[in-house]
């Protein structure tokens, strides 16, 4: 297991990607599914760096980690407030221009492109599970 | 993310390289943002060199496309990359903001 902990702070992102896209060339992943784990982290993270730590500071942890041979498993980890962003509801991808809703994509898109995905609380922690088949 | 801009006969030419994520975003919404205010109303946005594009990236086409709709403007997207085109299809995108295979299928389309 490969482990990267940094404040949870947008700055960060551009470490956190680079991580993650070292964990996944290492697994075996290559061209367009790289780019899929990419989005899906991004999206993760960013809902972290916004919402867990309202008013505040703190760490985000990414784990990453080859399981059974065939399940990378990333999992992102924070201290922050209990946020289950996958009780949100789906957005509406056939509005028009007007009535387009910024935002919500992104949980969309970490269910589109991954092969799993968990919420759990343990004790005072985030725990936020993707998983992509190798 | 880098952002060339180039005044054509019938509009904006806007050529992005690199990334549009979270950090790099909001540079694209601010610059499309000033050349609207400079009176720019119709643009074409070449994604040839686009390598990846994250929620933050449709939510900064989108915020520019809402400007530009206030002010009878367009803004055509063309040349994109699999992975990019996949993640407009996916969020519906592509059936709200018009795609087009090459910059002069764009060009004679505005």
């Amino acid at each position: 297991m490969k482990s990267l902990k940094l404040s949870a702070l947008i700055e960060n992102l551009d470490q956190f990607i680079s991580f993650v896209h070292k964990c996944s060339v290492e697994c075996g992943f290559e061209g367009k599914k790289v780019m899929e784990i990419e989005l899906a982290v991004e999206e993760a993270l960013v809902n972290v760096f916004n919402y867990a730590y309202p008013g505040g500071e703190g760490q985000v942890e990414m784990r990453c980690a080859l399981e059974e041979g065939k399940k990378f498993v990333i999992e992102i980890r924070d201290k922050g407030i209990p946020f289950d962003s996958l009780s949100r509801p789906d957005p509406d991808t056939t509005a028009d221009i007007e009535n387009r809703e910024i935002g919500g994509l992104g949980i969309f898109f970490i269910l589109k492109v991954a092969d799993e995905v968990r919420y759990g609380r343990n004790d005072d922690t985030n725990v936020f599970t993707i998983v992509f088949l190798v | 993310m880098k952002l060339n801009v180039k005044n054509e006969e019938k509009g904006t030419l806007v050529s992005v390289t690199g990334r549009m994520d979270a950090v790099s975003s909001p540079e694209f919404e601010k610059e499309l943002g000033r050349l609207i205010d400079e009176g720019n109303v119709n643009f074409i946005i070449d994604l040839t060199e686009l390598d990846y594009i994250s929620s933050s990236g449709l939510r900064s086409v989108l915020i520019t496309a809402k400007k530009l709709k206030g002010k009878n403007g367009r803004i055509l997207l063309a040349s994109l990359q699999p992975v990019v085109k996949e993640v407009f299809e996916i969020s519906g995108f592509s059936t709200i903001i018009p795609i087009y295979e090459s910059v002069e299928d764009a060009m004679a389309a505005l």
